[in-house]
């Protein structure tokens, strides 16, 4: 019957689907982390997946089985028309839903605080602060201990945490180095925080992913993770710069532009990063609470 | 004298952008001399435009949503095209066009292909389900209509003058305000957005209403039918929910146009408010959409299975669950805003246990299969396509309710692979299977099955060709709303969801060749019983189509099963002893008339063409008094006529050819039940 092979059909581009993400994955800057925050999150995914694979395959397989076996044709089924309750069933099937968010629940609650973006990370080298403004639409980078300002490029010492303030200058972006870890926004007159760590050196891609716009596209850049040693050096380069990010430069930059290059700063305003947030919110309206930490403060973020 | 509105606005900037103005141009232009050449403009303005029954409201709704599934489905595959395309090159596409094209396809999509399908299958059926003769506000019905087609013609219109809104169908401030989007896009989206959901609103203050009010004498709430619950639970979302839009959209006009800054950079304006309003809307909106298609599902699961349904009352309280839970979670589309952990876990919590009374629903469905009698016409096929898929999709959806996972996922295509795993099979499939399920109660003969099988394993298959990549992209890290990329990579899969969308493009045509082919050989196909797949519900207990009264006599309910009961007591078919006079609402042309007003209303707004935007508020407030001062507004179908048209009723049943009933020996007297369909 044409039903029969109709069912056989349908298994066919799942089949194919799953064999294609299975290659494709491979090399997935996600699934392939370099750091802990963005590992733990991988694990966290293999994790419930596999709780919740539980439930769903038995279902899909079920749906097919139940469908094919209990076909119109097939006199050997039983039917029982009347048949539409049953204590035990009922009982189970709420259950093993409420059994299997109840554990995906739980890994919920534990890794979305271990994870929290804001979270410092523990480690005996020393934390690098960088902050961030998104513009149109190129990330600039400060970094307020060796006060050099770059643009379109994230140099860090590997193994050493990275602390990032970020804010926006425009529209709201939102910070995205996958194979690192997580996301979070960039919203002008406001600061958000993301904390990561990379292992070894590497060289990742790193993005804004909240649509912003005709430049949106091209709005990456790259982030290296290198040696001690190579981070000094490369200061020591960007030092060199015979530009400085005064005011008129700062301006200059801030104009929408697309793929922006690579561009260095020897120096930069003092308080540009606060500066650039209270431009939006002068009143510091925004402050931090327990329930929104989208804050802007003073003190250690002034430079 | 014409605001903005200059010569400008016309697309002679880009041969693509003139392309669309021409095909929707003379499009409308086509539809308009058929309908000359016919001579039916009359018919049209008299029987259809200007009625408040239910049944054809229902139709009218459902041909908005199938015009407009075309519209955001060649907006769909030109994306694909675009994006297989795009390494290291432009595309076909500029990047301000590209983004008009994912604001659109997001925007008609939700508002004007999803929304308008489920009140077009609420409306045909709801009123038959539950044994009344219409809703509770029939003119109010009909304004809701066509409110709703003036803002997808405010969309429609962005084609032609001006340009639609390149914010992405959400209009996340800052980028919407005037600032960074100084043209008309946002506008468009705005008026559309805000003129259909008024009409959407008033949708849900009838069905609520009609629900509650004017159920057969007997029917208790725990008698009504699924679809009925869910379409109440719907309604009820749809009145709680519908005002976070309004006032989000509102604000931003407000923003727009009298600089306001509630939500845009500066002057304490806030983003961020934007995104909760929006998304207090947003998130009882997905249910809004999927829990009638749940409704729709269940009738189908027991008809094509020849059983009762399994787990009534879990159903029930799973579907008010879902109603409930859906307004605890809507921060769950910006975890990555900066909430603390503890506010996120909660949210994502909060989100994970939708899935509990979800899962609940789809066992149930699972177990009205067993020991059925499973007949595998195309509604079942929708179905049984629905169930694999969708527990796909909810497994990622818990995925993504993890906030470290969101973190990595979000704004990633893996969250676009989700939510269409979620709609494409949850609301579309159920939406089309309503369509195949209830076409013969709507026209009185069925679709041709041989055609509908095509369309489904088209739309299936294509649906994961389309799909599965994404979701592999978003693990490599592919954001969403791309108009180029240089990750080599990539490519393959953005290949492989293009040809997936040519794959779904061929399962529309399967639709549309459905259609032609069924009413060309609809007289092999009549339904003369008005119950072609055995139905258990009241709505198989009218004649297809059914008389304007619906019911010549209301039925009384004593079962969760109305019409089976009837059918097993004999007593489905039985003459009246006498029939009564029927009064029912006079057709308006109020509601077509002050759709039109509104839309030119919201194009006036747009086009910041004040003096014509005050007429038309005060012309629709005039037609609104008329309306409403108007005290001649029923008609009356005498006894006498009644009995005619039931007469009539009675020879046609008595060609349907007899059929024994499902495990019954002897042939119920009276009881034309059609059943051996090829």
């Amino acid at each position: 019957m044409g039903t029969s092979r109709s069912f056989l059909r349908a298994l066919l581009p799942l089949g194919f689907v799953l064999l294609a993400a299975g290659c494709g994955v491979r090399d997935s800057a996600i699934l392939d982390p370099a750091g802990p925050i963005a590992s733990d999150q991988r694990d966290l995914i293999v994790r419930t997946s596999a709780i919740m694979l539980i439930v769903v395959v038995p279902v899909i397989v079920m749906t097919l089985w139940f469908a094919w076996r209990f076909r119109e044709s097939n006199d050997d089924a039983p039917y029982t028309p009347e048949w539409s309750y049953s204590g035990k069933v009922d009982a189970v099937t709420w259950a093993i839903p409420i059994m299997i968010v109840a554990g995906v629940g739980y890994h919920a609650w534990v890794f979305t605080h271990s994870l929290d973006p804001y979270k410092p990370i523990a480690s005996k080298e020393k934390t690098l602060e960088v902050r961030a403004i998104a513009q149109d639409w190129k990330w600039l980078f400060l970094y307020p201990d060796q006060n050099i300002a770059v643009v379109n490029e994230l140099v860090f010492p590997s193994g050493a945490p990275l602390s990032i303030k970020i804010t926006s200058d425009t529209v709201m972006n939102s910070f995205f180095i996958p194979g690192l870890g997580g996301q979070i926004y960039a919203m002008a007159g406001m600061r958000t925080e993301l904390n990561l760590l990379a292992y070894e050196p590497g060289d990742f891609l790193g993005r804004n992913v909240q649509y912003s716009g005709a430049g949106f596209s091209d709005q990456r850049f790259k982030a290296h993770a290198v040696k001690r040693d190579a981070f000094d050096a490369w200061v020591e380069k960007v030092r060199k710069s015979s530009d400085a990010l005064d005011a008129s430069a700062y301006d200059r930059l801030a104009k929408p532009s697309e793929d922006h290059p690579v561009t260095y700063y020897s120096s930069y305003m003092p308080g540009l990063f606060s500066a650039t947030i209270g431009k939006y919110n002068p009143y510091g309206m925004f402050a931090a609470n327990s329930v929104c930490r989208v804050a802007n403060l003073d003190g250690p973020y002034a430079r | 004298m014409l605001g903005k509105l200059t010569i400008d606005a016309l697309p002679f900037y880009s041969w693509v952008a003139m392309g669309g103005a021409m095909v929707t141009v003379l499009g409308a232009l086509a539809v308009m001399g058929v309908i000359t050449w016919l001579g039916a403009w009359g018919y049209l303005w008299r029987e259809w435009l200007t009625s408040v029954d239910h049944k054809r409201i229902g139709i009218m709704y459902i041909v908005l949503a199938l015009i407009m599934l075309l519209r955001g489905f060649v907006d769909a595959i030109m994306m694909r095209a675009q994006q297989a395309f795009a390494l290291n090159s432009g595309g076909y596409l500029p990047a301000d066009h590209f983004d008009q094209i994912f604001s659109s396809h997001g925007t008609i999509m939700i508002f004007f292909v999803a929304m308008p399908f489920m009140s077009g299958l609420m409306n045909l059926i709801v009123p038959l389900q539950i044994g009344t003769r219409d809703v509770s506000f029939p003119y109010m019905n009909s304004l809701s209509l066509w409110l709703t087609a003036s803002g997808a013609a405010l969309v429609m219109v962005s084609l032609v003058i001006g340009k639609f809104s390149t914010a992405g169908w959400t209009a996340y401030p800052p980028y919407s305000g005037i600032q960074y989007s100084p043209g008309v896009g946002v506008d468009y989206w705005s008026f559309a957005v805000l003129i259909s959901g008024v009409g959407s609103t008033m949708t849900g203050i009838n069905f609520v209403s009609t629900i509650f009010k004017r159920r057969a004498p007997g029917m208790t709430l725990m008698h009504m039918p699924l679809f009925t619950w869910t379409v109440l639970t719907a309604s009820v979302l749809v009145v709680f929910a519908f005002p976070g839009l309004t006032v989000s959209a509102g604000l931003l006009e407000l923003d727009r146009m009298l600089g306001m800054h509630f939500f845009t950079n500066g002057d304490g304006g806030n983003m961020m408010m934007f995104a909760n309003l929006f998304w207090i809307w947003g998130h009882p909106e997905v249910y809004i959409l999927i829990l009638p298609a749940f409704g729709v599902f269940s009738h189908v699961v027991t008809t094509f299975s020849g059983k009762r349904l399994f787990g009534y009352t879990s159903l029930v309280y799973a579907t008010a669950a879902i109603g409930i839970l859906s307004f605890t979670v809507w921060l769950h589309h910006f975890f990555t805003m900066g909430s603390s952990a503890n506010v996120n876990a909660f949210f994502g919590i909060a989100t994970m246990i939708i899935a509990v009374p979800t899962g609940v629903k789809v066992f149930d469905w699972l177990f009205t299969m067993y020991r059925g009698r499973i007949q595998f016409r195309s509604p079942m096929l929708w179905t049984l396509g629905f169930m694999v898929t969708f527990v796909i999709g909810g497994m990622s959806g818990v995925l993504l309710a993890l906030p470290p996972v969101d973190y990595l996922m979000h704004n990633t295509t893996f969250l676009v692979a989700h939510f269409h795993n979620m709609i494409i099979p949850g609301v579309l499939f159920g939406y089309l299977a309503g369509y195949q399920f209830w076409f013969p109660k709507a026209f009185g003969f069925r679709l041709n099955e041989q055609w509908g099988k095509w369309a489904f394993w088209c739309w299936i298959i294509g649906f994961y060709l389309a799909f599965m990549p994404l979701y592999v992209l978003g693990l490599l890290g592919m954001p969403r709303r791309m108009e180029h990329y240089d990750v080599a990579e990539w490519q393959p899969h953005l290949i492989v969801a293009a040809v997936g969308a040519c794959v779904i493009l061929l399962g529309i045509l399967c639709l549309a060749v459905q259609l032609v082919v069924s009413i060309r050989q609809r007289d092999q196909a009549r339904d003369f019983s008005g119950d072609p797949w055995l139905g258990r519900t009241l709505e198989w207990a009218t004649s297809s189509p059914p008389a304007p009264y619906n019911f010549a006599v209301l039925p009384e309910v004593r079962e969760r099963d109305a019409f089976q009961d009837l059918k097993e007591r004999g007593i489905a078919y039985e003459k009246p002893k006498k029939y009564e006079d029927i009064y029912l609402p006079k057709n308006s042309p109020v509601g077509i008339v002050v759709g039109g007003l509104g839309f030119v209303f919201g194009f006036a707004m747009v086009w910041h063409v004040w003096w014509i935007a005050i007429v038309c508020l005060l012309l629709i407030t005039a037609a609104l008094i008329v309306l409403s001062s108007a005290d001649d507004n029923e008609y009356c179908i005498t006894a006498k006529e009644v009995e005619k048209i039931e007469k009539a009723r009675y020879r046609e049943l008595a060609k349907a050819p007899r059929i024994l009933l499902p495990e019954s020996e002897e042939v119920v007297p009276g009881a034309p039940i059609q059943g051996a369909v090829p």
